[in-house]
């Protein structure tokens, strides 16, 4: 039958342009768009890679933040507490030192008083000694004005050194 | 809303068969029944022409236009080149280089003593006929496509800069066409690191193929010839899958065929009569699939087109046209799925061949 019977002429030129198709595709067509879409692929894999990798990378950056910060903060805790500890020390040392201060200057006043007291008095008592002499003379000055009186009272005090 | 569309449908189809109204007058007036073999036989067959009309002159005398394509004739060493327009549609001999051709039924035969054609009793042509390179129809519907895909797929193929670039335009259209074929026929079947290989041919022949199909699907020129629905077509390429198939053979592919492991020895001369069958009735079916699958398009829609004459009343034309088109949208379904078929079985065949044993 007609149908079923390759002609030879058709079968020539089906091969002839068959063959120069696929060579000229394949130069100019399937090589350079094959070419970029596996170029593509490849660009968008290391990209999805890379991302991947940044994802990594920040996720352990992450961990290490964490890690740097509870550190921090132990450390500041344990400075806080340190800080704490020490003021309380200095406190206590100050307190005591400002009470033994205080009861020293206490004591050094009391023996200060003390002396001016002592001091005071033995002032007093040579004031009193030199006003006493001094009124004795007046005394005296005054009772033995006159001739008369001085003879009496040495009279007097002849007649007493007699007596004894 | 309904019935406007089967009124419009009605209307559509009276304009269309408006032209073909002479004719089935005429087949009436002639009072023999339209007999739609030779036409559609006329139209999936290759021709040495591009028939575009008939005009019916005053004195009933019908005209045929039509585009006139080259003839080569190889005879004896000698070339002849000439216009089919030559032969007046096989009215007239030509004479080249001193022989004398002659065209019975679009096939050129050297014409014997009486410049005429000898038929035996079953209606068979004794003539000889030279070898016929002509540039016929189906030859020039084939140029067009593969300058079609050329010119597609190579400012495709430019569209590519240096670096990476996204595809735009046509290229974002034709990219996952090409994609398609790499990741859904030829990577997964034939394995990762030897498809590569054979993405030059798949690819051409998937495209050739469909394109092919498509302009065969176009009524007017250039379209319209039966190119894949051409047995010389599918042919050359079941061969060339044949060819790569073989070629590519590796010592699992050859040993499965001679020396079939888990085999008696004593039933290995059949096997391999079997093996050897099969390694022809492989590319045989895919010839076979593609050029019935294709003309049996061509046929059906041809066959509806035809009822018109047959019944000879424009009333049916709203029929013709509706099966008609659901028939040519239903084409355009088979023209992708011929050229993934063959793709995809050409892709099995040679996947078979480079498998590692397994």
């Amino acid at each position: 039958m007609n149908l079923v019977t390759p002609e030879i002429g058709l079968i020539f030129w089906t091969t002839v342009v068959f063959l120069i198709l696929l060579f000229l595709l394949n130069k100019f067509a399937w090589k350079p768009i094959l070419g970029a879409v596996k170029g593509r692929e490849e660009s968008i894999e290391k990209a999805l890679n890379a991302a991947e990798e940044a994802k990594e990378e920040i996720k352990k950056l992450e961990a290490k933040n964490d890690d740097l910060l509870a550190e921090a903060r132990k450390e500041r805790d344990e400075l806080l507490s340190q800080a704490r500890e020490t003021r309380d020390n200095i406190i206590g040392e100050a307190k005591e030192a400002g009470k033994k201060e205080s009861e020293k200057i206490i004591a050094s006043a009391k023996a200060a008083i003390a002396n001016e007291r002592k001091v005071a008095i033995a002032q007093i008592k040579e004031e009193v000694a030199t006003l006493s002499v001094e009124l004795a003379e007046k005394i005296l000055k005054e009772q033995l004005k006159d001739n008369e009186k001085q003879k009496e009272l040495v009279s007097k005090y002849v007649r007493e050194i007699n007596l004894n | 809303m309904r019935l406007t569309n089967t009124l419009l449908l009605f209307l559509f189809g009276f304009l269309l068969a408006a032209p073909t109204l002479k004719a089935s007058e005429k087949e009436a007036d002639n009072d023999a029944p339209f007999n739609p073999k030779p036409m559609i036989m006329h139209h999936i067959s290759d021709s040495h022409e591009w028939h575009l009309w008939d005009v019916e002159g005053d004195d009933g005398e019908i005209t045929a236009y039509s585009i006139p394509l080259p003839v080569i004739l190889y005879h004896d060493g000698n070339v002849d080149v000439f216009l089919s327009s030559a032969f007046d549609h096989g009215k007239k001999n030509v004479t080249k280089s001193g022989v004398e051709f002659t065209m019975y039924h679009g096939k050129i035969y050297f014409a014997n003593e009486i410049s005429g054609i000898d038929i035996n009793d079953k209606g068979e042509v004794l003539n000889d006929k030279p070898i016929d390179l002509s540039i016929t129809k189906n030859v020039f519907m084939m140029l067009v496509s593969a300058v079609l895909l050329f010119v597609l797929f190579g400012s495709a193929g430019k569209s590519y800069g240096k670096k990476v670039s996204v595809p735009r335009g046509l290229t974002s259209f034709l990219e996952p066409l090409v994609i398609f074929v790499r990741d859904d026929i030829a990577r997964p079947i034939i394995g990762e690191g030897k498809y590569e290989r054979f993405m030059p041919f798949l690819l051409t022949a998937f495209f050739f193929i469909w394109i092919n199909n498509l302009l065969g699907l176009v009524p007017f020129f250039p379209g319209g010839a039966n190119v894949t629905g051409n047995i010389a077509v599918t042919l050359v390429l079941a061969t060339f899958t044949f060819i790569l198939t073989n070629v590519n053979g590796n010592k699992h592919y050859w040993r499965h065929i001679f020396a079939m492991p888990g085999v008696p020895i004593y039933v290995l001369p059949i096997m391999i009569i079997v093996e050897l069958v099969g390694l022809i009735v492989k590319p045989v079916a895919l010839m076979i699939r593609l050029f019935a699958n294709i003309t049996a398009g061509h046929i059906i829609i041809l066959s509806l087109i035809s009822l018109i004459f047959i019944f000879e009343t424009l009333l049916i034309s709203p029929v013709s046209i509706a099966f008609g088109l659901f028939m040519n949208v239903l084409e355009l379904l088979v023209a992708a799925l011929q050229a993934y078929i063959f793709t995809l079985l050409s892709a099995l065949f040679i996947g078979g061949a480079v498998a590692e044993e397994h």
